[in-house]
């Protein structure tokens, strides 16, 4: 497959603030790509430059091979969903779907038609004839996916598309979105600060932080293997700890943390010695029942218990001050007498392939 | 007893402003539309129910040209605010990267209007005049030999210095619409492929409309309504309906023709109100 999007060294500069600072990658023809980060990240900025509404102080962009880094517009061939959807108030549904067409010379009936295809593919139909403020805010997020897709582009931009829904709505269009991308073909980028939103829609999600990609990948790679305590961070949660490598191997390492030694893998070279951060995820913690052994054991301390119905989240405190989160799914009813009470020693295990390593001056 | 107190406490509250409407605004008007009904024999009006004075307005030409003038002037007063008013506003509220030179720009036009308002009139009688800064300019460049007196007491004087005095009450209206209209939709206008200014005219003009014709009915009632102007700067070409209207009450001592000339004035005022009522109404977006 073709990049359909490249950018080259890509920098957006506001007085002396880089929002966007030197950043690469592309995107291939009918992928569906993420842009993950905290507000004031760049991501917004970033996208809005592919869409042309603003001007890049340096770098290239490329559309289908072609430079539209100047390219106003209203001649790319790139449609955006705006955050608040951006419909024409004093237009009707069909007249907002209609407007992306009218300079495209289809003809009355082909337009028509093209018109009734995009709302029947987000099953709005029936609203043809009302006005965006008749309608709910989900409908009209569907309208605004249906005004930019029906000019059929080459890249469809969302710039935080789920953002003004409620919960429960969002997780609906999540899914729907990514339908829709697979029935129509088009390259989705978006841009959201929702890492499940992320993780659940994109084939790849590029990281982004203080204006420049902290880590690209399929969710799966950022998910398991974060590059940095921030990507470690921002995907999932994640336990962070500060050891000391007490020994190195070929690919694998010692770490005194906690009180502690452990064991872990590593694809980096590491000295004996080293300050390092550890990190890992809760719910790759295991609670060891008495007798039961483990790889990597850490005794501690139950500090909190907090119950959010598909399990239990214990923090534990362990020794050397640190705080450590364990998720556990409640097995049926009987975990009502299990549920482990504040104060309780208890002594966790932690298979080495689930421990990230960071560099201690990273963190 | 206490539930009494309240209402009267209620009924002193709403009384008192509803009593002072009554003597002083609707009272007027009455004794104004029983007046126009009345005839005039010199030197005192009698009392009567015909219609002979409104008659008089549109077949009398002394009253019709007025009538006329006043609607031609009044029109162009509001139009030309509208095509200065409009792109003023327009760099205000779309161009003006700049908060501080905002603040600047719509003070400067706002202003005036704490100035008083037979000095803003006069100020052009000291441009256009035969010693005025226009003269003294067109002679300076030698477009002119002598002091030319065809600037000053006549329509287009009139018509300079109204748009002057009232084009603040262009701009708020405008502006204020224009504030309001989200920048994402034009950009989602050049997103789905239209160029800027077809993209004024299918999205921004008419979103703004509603602030349009509030300017627009603003400037034309005060101008329908204004006497000072015409007698500063007009000249004898120049009577608008409020000045006749003086004369009426004052000279030429015809109460009932006076009468019937305001009541015409409030009717057609009444009308465009409510004809710009209907046109912002209908260009509003209306939120769910």
């Amino acid at each position: 497959m073709a990049s359909i999007i490249e950018l080259d060294k890509l920098s957006k500069h506001y007085a002396s603030i880089a929002a966007v600072d030197d950043v690469s990658f592309s995107v291939e023809d009918g992928e569906f790509v993420t842009l993950l980060g905290p507000s004031g990240c760049g991501k917004s900025t970033l996208l809005r430059m592919i869409g042309g509404f603003e001007e890049p102080s340096g770098g290239v962009i490329r559309l289908a091979g072609q430079d539209v880094t100047w390219t106003p517009p209203y001649r790319r061939d790139v449609n955006m969903v705006f955050q608040d959807y951006a419909l024409f108030p004093h237009m009707t549904i069909g007249e907002n779907i209609a407007y992306g067409l009218k300079l495209m010379k289809l003809g009355r009936t082909e337009t028509a038609q093209r018109v009734t295809d995009a709302l029947e593919l987000v099953g709005l139909h029936d609203k043809i004839d009302q006005r965006p403020h008749q309608l709910s805010g989900g409908q009209r997020q569907r309208i605004a996916l249906a005004r930019a897709i029906v000019r059929q582009p080459k890249v469809l931009l969302l710039d935080e598309p789920l953002s003004a829904l409620d919960a429960k709505l969002r997780e609906q269009m999540q899914l729907e979105l990514k339908h829709l991308h697979e029935k129509v073909g088009i390259t989705f980028i978006m841009v959201t600060h929702d890492q499940t939103e992320a993780l659940v829609m994109s084939d790849r999600v590029v990281v982004m932080e203080k204006g420049r990609v902290a880590q690209e990948g399929s969710p799966h790679l950022l998910y398991d293997h974060p590059r940095t305590p921030y990507v470690a961070n921002f995907i999932g949660t994640t336990n962070f700890l500060d050891g000391q490598i007490a020994r190195a191997a070929e690919g694998t390492a010692r770490i005194s943390v906690a009180g502690v030694e452990l064991e872990a893998v590593t694809d980096s070279p590491r000295r004996a010695g080293e300050a390092i951060t550890l990190g890992f995820r809760p719910e790759k913690v295991r609670l060891l029942s008495e007798g039961e052994s483990g790889e990597n054991e850490i005794p501690g301390e139950i500090a909190e218990v907090v119950y959010y119905g598909l399990g239990l989240r214990l923090a534990v405190a362990v020794a050397g001050g640190g705080r450590v989160y364990v998720d556990s799914l409640l097995p049926d009813r009987l975990a009502d007498t299990a549920v482990p009470a504040v104060g309780q020693p208890v002594r966790m295990a932690l298979s080495p392939g689930n421990i990230f390593l960071f560099d201690a001056e990273v963190a | 007893m206490t539930l009494l107190r309240e209402r009267l406490g209620g009924a002193a509250v709403l009384g008192i402003p509803l009593i002072w409407i009554a003597v002083f605004m609707l009272l007027p008007y009455a004794i104004i539309a029983t007046y126009s009904f009345w005839i005039k024999q010199y030197p005192t009006f009698v009392p009567a129910f015909q219609f002979g004075n409104y008659l008089n307005l549109f077949t009398d030409p002394q009253y019709s040209k007025v009538l006329i003038r006043t609607l031609k002037v009044s029109l162009l007063v509001s139009f030309f605010a509208f095509l200065l008013g409009y792109p003023f506003a327009y760099f205000l509220a779309f161009r003006c990267r700049s908060q501080a030179l905002r603040t600047w720009l719509y003070m400067a036009v706002i202003a005036p209007l704490w100035v008083s308002y037979l000095l803003r009139a006069y100020v052009w009688k000291t441009i256009l005049g035969t010693e005025g800064i226009l003269n003294s300019f067109l002679m300076s460049v030698g477009i002119l030999s002598e002091p030319s007196d065809i600037f000053l007491y006549n329509q287009f004087a009139m018509v300079v210095t109204l748009t002057y005095i009232f084009i603040p009450f262009m701009v708020m209206p405008v502006y204020t619409s224009l504030e309001k209209i989200p920048r994402n939709l034009v950009e989602a206008s050049a997103d789905l492929g239209m160029r800027p200014i077809p993209t004024f005219l299918r999205i921004t003009l008419p979103l703004s409309m509603p602030g349009v014709a509030a300017g627009f009915t603003m400037t034309f009632c005060l101008t329908f309504g204004d006497f000072v102007a015409p007698f500063l700067v007009g000249g004898p070409d120049g009577n608008l309906v409020a000045s006749v209207i003086v004369t009426q009450f004052g000279t030429a001592l015809n109460w009932p023709m006076g009468s019937a000339l305001a009541i015409f004035v409030l009717v057609i005022v009444l009308a465009v109100l409510s004809l710009s009522d209907r046109v912002e109404r209908a260009f509003s977006p209306k939120e769910a």
